[in-house]
């Protein structure tokens, strides 16, 4: 029996050369199974939305209420947490949402998971914290000290909130990428184990004598692949929309830093 | 004791610290359902947060997973 995490293992797809940029240095552009379901994630997203929008009309047919319904779920978040301002971050969030979507989505139909590689979403994690900096400083310079420093403390307090506000907004990246990593790999990992059972019982039984004992185990254990996979499109969904949601609440902390709207 | 069995039981413990975010989130989940039974209407608007909070009490639980797994295979 393979082991449940065989299916993490990276492989090479297609081997191109390797390029020398100056000033950056060598880059492999070899294709490993990693990324290719990030192409074909992304493929599907862009073909899908290509698709919905084809003939869009002002009373939207079957196709159109789907893409629609997407765009304005992610809509209603973005300006529901930033405010009115959500509307310039939307693109960022709905575009990650999709992409990650699409992503755990693949992995529940494909082999590979792309998600379940703590470099993807690591990359991912890290992009939204830039994004968060950047933001951040252009809008209030040196005034970001305020993101540690709450108003309305005591002096004596800030003592004790300000390395805590510190420490909590550094974990901010590691967490957004073990979540998605850790969700992903664990649902993977407890699907693959069930359907071993179910092999290994199977093997089991077809020993006969005692071993028939295995048959309602393995049955048992089928019902719970079943299961699990029904919980895991459910993970796929929730966790894509955690970081969308998470992506939306750091980026409010900057945008509406020091006033509450 | 092996160095071997010592890992093993090693990612074991670790792996508990999984026992806290699962009170944790039940809790949540909890406290939102018999939130929502008694104001049912308000119940909508609460979603984001609720799954929000959620997400940040898992992560900690995720955390313990991850250096379980670190432990096993490293």
């Amino acid at each position: 029996m393979a082991s449940p995490m065989h299916q993490f293992e990276i492989q090479p797809v297609l081997t191109l050369p390797t390029v020398n940029l100056p000033g950056v240095g060598a880059i492999d552009l070899s294709i490993n199974n990693s990324i290719l379901s990030m192409i074909i994630a992304a493929s599907l997203v862009v073909l899908f939305f290509a698709v919905t929008t084809a003939k869009a009309a002002v009373v939207p047919g079957r196709a159109q209420v789907i893409g629609e319904g997407l765009f304005g779920f992610i809509d209603d978040l973005a300006t529901g947490i930033i405010g009115h301002e959500g509307r310039k971050f939307f693109p960022y969030v709905f575009t990650i949402f999709t992409f990650i979507l699409a992503m755990n989505l693949l992995g529940l139909f494909l082999v590979f998971t792309a998600t379940s590689q703590l470099a993807v979403t690591a990359t991912l994690g890290g992009m939204t914290i830039l994004l968060v900096l950047l933001v951040g400083f252009i809008r209030n310079g040196a005034n970001m000290y305020k993101l540690f420093v709450p108003a309305g403390v005591p002096w004596y307090m800030l003592i004790l909130v300000t390395p805590i506000e510190l420490i909590s907004f550094l974990l901010r990246p590691v967490t957004l990428a073990l979540r998605l990593f850790g969700n992903m790999l664990g649902g993977h990992v407890a699907l693959k184990v069930f359907a071993g059972f179910v092999v290994s019982l199977g093997a089991l039984a077809a020993g006969g004598g005692l071993g028939l004992l295995g048959i309602p185990g393995a049955m048992l254990s089928l019902g719970g692949v079943v299961a699990l996979t029904a919980l895991e499109f459910l993970v796929a969904f929730l966790q894509a929309f955690v970081f969308a949601v998470l992506t939306c609440v750091y980026l409010n902390d900057v945008v509406n830093l020091g006033h509450h709207h | 004791m092996e160095a071997e069995a010592a890992k093993y039981i090693g990612a074991g413990l670790a792996t508990l610290g999984m026992i806290g975010a699962g009170v944790g989130v039940g809790t949540i989940f909890g406290n939102f359902l018999s939130g929502a039974t008694r104001n049912p209407s308000a119940a909508g608007g609460q979603f984001t947060n609720l799954i929000l909070g959620a997400a940040l009490t898992e992560a900690l639980g995720i955390l313990a997973f991850v250096l379980g797994l670190v432990i096993l295979f490293s």
